[in-house]
This record gives C-alpha cells, sequence and structure tokens, in this order.
C-alpha cells in the first residue's frame, strides 16, 4: 500500500498531465526528467499534454491484476498527445472490442484504482472515444 | 582479455515444484553443474534472480546461496535485471573470468514462482514494468506484449495463425526435452482457442509460471584439460544493452533496440555476422516477442519474423533452428533462471549432447535474454572449439 506523500508527489501528472519540453530540441517528457533523452540538455520549460490524442496501438485486459479484476475485461492503449507525446492509459465508456489503432480519443479524469478494502482511491487520466 | 569456457551444465527438471524451496531449487542444479565440471571448489559465484524478495520473501541470495552449496567464504553476487537476470549473471561471470580475476566461476540462476498466488506472481513480474506510467494503470505483461503484437499486425501485416505457430514450433521442440515443464505438442487451431489473456494474446501464447533453477562452471579456456574430456565450449561474444523500460516512450514499438544494440555487439566481439550463427535460444516470453527478437537479431529480415516461422525457417530442420529446448514457451520460464538454462541448451547442443532434439553440425550458438518488454538485453555467442 503507498502512502499519501506518494499520491501527493505524483498528483501533477495523474491529475493536471504537467510535463516538461527540453528548452533546446523541444521533446516532451512525462514525466519531467532531469536530462533530455534526445540532446541531453538540461533546460526544461513546463508544459501540458494536449487532451486529445489517437490510439497507436492497443488491447483488451481479460486477464487483470488483483485490483483491477472487476473492472476486466477493458481496453489499454498507448496514445499519441500531440505531435510528441505518448502515454499508456485505459481507454473506456466504450465496448472493449471497437476500439482500433488511429481512433480519435480526448482524455478525461477518472478514477483509476482504489488500494484494498480501506485503501486510498487513486485518480488520473483515461481516454474515451471522439 | 582472456578466452573463457563453459565446463559444466546443471539444470533440475522445470515445473510447478511444490516440495523444493528456493535454496533447493538453486543447490540441485549449481551441484549438478559442479560435479559436471568436475570442479567441488569455486573462486566465486553469480546468481541471476529477479525476486526473490517478492517470490519468496528472501533477498541476500549471495550469503544463502553460497552458504548452502558448501561454499560460504567465496565471493558470490546476486545479480538482478528483470527477466535478463541470468543472462546479466552470465555476463558478469564471463567478465570476471576474461579479466583474470578468477579462475573458476559458478554461474546459476533460480526462481521460485509458486509459494505465492497467481495474484502476488502477476504484481511480482509487472515490477519490471514502469510501476508509475504502465502498470499503475491496469496494464499486464501479456497486455504489453499484446499491443507489441497489435502493432505488429498492423504494420507488417503478421497474422494471428502466425503467432500460434510459434507457439506450435517451440512446444514441439520441447516435448523432446525431458526437462521441460510442459513436454506436450499443441496445434495452431488449439491455441487459437485458448482462453483469451490480452488480445490477441491467449494463454497459449504465453510463456508460464514455473519454479527452476539452471548453472554453468565457467574457466579460462586454456584451463579446460584439466577439468573435463568433453568438449571445450568458448563464449566468443557477450554483448548487453537498455532500451526505456516504457514501451509508449519507444518510437516503433515493435522493434527491440537493446536486442538490436547487444547481438552488434555480441558480434562484433565474436567476429561474425547473424549468417554465421547454427542455432539460437532466444526468449519467447510471449510468442510475438520471438518474432520481433529473431528480427532484431538478423536471423530473419524486419517485418517477416511471421512468414519465417510459417515457412519452417526457424524449426529444429529449418535453416536457422530457433529455440531448439522447446524455449520459454514449453520449458518454462522461472524468470531468473531462464537466461542460464539457454546456455545449458546451446552447450548441450555444441557438445552433441541433445539427443532427440539436436541440431545437426552445430557449432556456433546465440542466447538472446531480456527484461521486461526489452528495457534490457543480453546476447551471448557460444563456439564448440
Amino acid at each position: 500500500m503507498s502512502t499519501s506523500a506518494k499520491q501527493k508527489r505524483e498528483m501533477p501528472q495523474r491529475y493536471r498531465l504537467e510535463a516538461a519540453a527540453c528548452a533546446k530540441c523541444g521533446y516532451i517528457a512525462f514525466p519531467p526528467r532531469s536530462v533530455c533523452p534526445e540532446c541531453k540538455a538540461r533546460e526544461f520549460e513546463p508544459v501540458t499534454l494536449p487532451e486529445r490524442g489517437t490510439v497507436l496501438t492497443h488491447t483488451v485486459i481479460r486477464v487483470a491484476p488483483s485490483q483491477f479484476t472487476d473492472e476486466a475485461p477493458y481496453v489499454i492503449a498507448i496514445v499519441q498527445l500531440g505531435e510528441k507525446a505518448r502515454v499508456l492509459c485505459q481507454v473506456v465508456d466504450c465496448d472493449p472490442e471497437t476500439v482500433a489503432i488511429g481512433d480519435e480519443v480526448q482524455i478525461e479524469f477518472r478514477r483509476i484504482q482504489a488500494e484494498g478494502e480501506a485503501g486510498i482511491l487513486h485518480y488520473g487520466y483515461k481516454a474515451v472515444p471522439v | 582479455m582472456r578466452k573463457v569456457a563453459i565446463i559444466g551444465t546443471g539444470m533440475n527438471k522445470w515445473g510447478e515444484l511444490w516440495g523444493t524451496s528456493l535454496r533447493q531449487l538453486y543447490t540441485e542444479a549449481a551441484l549438478a553443474a559442479l560435479d559436471d565440471a568436475g570442479v567441488p571448489q569455486v573462486d566465486s559465484m553469480y546468481i541471476g534472480c529477479m525476486s526473490s524478495g517478492l517470490f519468496a520473501g528472501q533477498e541476500h541470495l549471495g550469503s544463502l546461496m553460497s552458504d548452502y552449496l558448501g561454499q560460504a567464504g567465496v565471493s558470490a553476487t546476486r545479480v538482478e535485471s528483470a527477466c535478463c537476470s541470468g543472462g546479466l549473471a552470465l555476463r558478469q561471470g564471463f567478465i570476471e573470468v576474461a579479466s583474470g580475476m578468477s579462475d573458476l566461476v559458478l554461474v546459476g540462476g533460480v526462481e521460485k514462482m509458486t509459494d505465492v498466488d497467481g495474484g502476488q506472481a502477476t504484481y511480482a513480474l509487472a515490477t519490471a514494468a514502469d510501476q508509475e506510467y504502465e502498470s499503475f494503470h491496469g496494464v499486464t505483461f501479456p497486455g504489453l506484449y499484446a499491443m507489441i503484437a497489435n502493432a505488429h499486425m498492423a504494420k507488417y501485416g503478421t497474422r494471428r495463425e502466425q503467432l500460434a505457430m510459434v507457439a506450435v514450433k517451440n512446444h514441439k521442440n520441447g516435448a523432446r526435452n525431458p526437462r521441460a515443464q510442459y513436454p506436450f505438442e499443441v496445434t495452431v487451431e488449439g491455441v487459437l482457442n485458448s482462453v483469451q489473456v490480452a488480445d490477441p494474446l491467449r494463454i497459449l501464447d504465453c510463456s508460464p509460471i514455473t519454479d527452476g533453477a539452471a548453472a554453468v562452471v565457467l574457466c579460462p579456456l586454456e584451463r579446460v584439460s584439466e577439468f573435463t574430456d568433453k568438449p571445450a565450449v568458448e563464449i566468443v561474444g557477450s554483448g548487453h544493452a537498455t532500451d526505456t523500460i516504457a514501451l509508449h516512450s519507444r518510437q516503433d514499438f515493435t522493434w527491440l533496440n537493446a536486442t538490436y544494440e547487444a547481438a552488434q555487439r555480441a558480434y562484433t566481439m565474436a567476429d561474425c555476422g547473424p549468417q554465421d550463427i547454427d542455432l539460437a535460444e532466444v526468449h519467447d516470453c510471449f510468442t510475438i516477442a520471438e518474432i520481433c527478437v529473431t528480427e532484431a537479431l538478423g536471423l530473419v529480415e524486419k517485418g517477416k519474423g511471421g512468414a519465417a516461422v510459417e515457412a519452417g525457417e526457424t524449426a529444429l530442420n529449418g535453416r536457422i533452428p530457433v529455440n531448439p529446448s522447446g524455449g520459454l514457451k514449453s520449458k518454462g520460464h522461472p524468470v531468473g533462471a531462464t537466461g542460464i538454462a539457454q546456455i545449458v541448451e546451446l552447450t548441450e547442443q555444441l557438445r552433441g549432447e541433445a539427443d532427440d532434439r539436436q541440431v545437426q553440425n552445430a557449432k556456433r550458438g546465440l542466447a538472446q535474454n531480456m527484461g521486461g518488454t526489452g528495457g534490457s538485453t543480453t546476447v551471448h555467442i557460444l563456439e564448440v572449439k
């Protein structure tokens, strides 16, 4: 079980999609990093990820980890947000069988998982088809 | 650098070994390797293990295993790189002998996976992914490889049936391996009708949960004749590379760049190329993985991994036999032991001891072992002298 400190630390990315753009080459780091993997620069500007995106690849999870068992089957996808950022997240509010590469999606703020019976509720981003 | 040879191998029959503990698994395989080599005492040990902490509540394997092997006092190091732990342990042992630091080094790999339930095992394995940006969202390892499969099918036209053919081929080989966990054959239809895990992958596309261990003894090539009359098997190439831990951070989800880079480094050291390899043991944790790995190693053309399996190119009697042992798919996948078991298989093949699954005229073999979705990879090339 994670601590509230961990929850608070992760909020900027989970709740607000806060990222960092490399000041030299424009690489988008999500989450923010100290070193640009493309040009090795260490200067970044804060940016927020776009909330519209495209499905690059996907799967339907049928056998889920224990904290997601009740939700299966559900879709996991890698989504391109804008030109440079990619995230992995669930695609919800749709028939899992219908999601396809190239689908347009919108990022929304949702509950992701709950830790045990009295554990912390985790919120974050999921995608919904447009 | 000194030349390094393998002089002994040991491995248990793998499976769900309810009566055997973590330390017993390791000790059985390690003693078999020491006996095969005719070496009672080693200078140093490396133990590849991914997660004895989460699977068995036990860390500090260097001390535990040297103690229970009757070697307490020697240098003993546990090596972790997810499912690549075994391959990386071998590389550390190779470096230690090559450098002249030690002469006799025991390299083992072990994983005891069935002392926890399926949910805990899934959790332990998922720690090899990016916990905060992959696992958090509910993706599993089959799910990550399923996304690689969908991307490969979309980009290259790879067909669902071709994925199944990897399982069919490897089970056919594994049925001839007395140490395999699942030594039986499967059919394409059987794979396509097995339980769905993460679309498009089904249970018979996935490697199993396994208890097992494997071990080898290394020494300088010039000292081989002091210990054994068997043909000397030299490690002529060793490459290791890393890639992003998260799949979504990669430009091309179908390309395993750490495998490519590790292979290039190993080919350069061995002064050979993919056309010079007679057989390969590769990390088929899922059927799609073998397809992507054979492409990144250069054994088949990029995008043609599925077609190569279908054409029988990678079959036991094909142009380049891949996974004559049955692979992770049929032999089993005790994660930390897998990279060492590949070396055990190659050594037996190169010595001509592989019985029903012997690859004819096997002179040079390649082993590829990877962690996570390819975030770390080792490639070793072995040659019989």
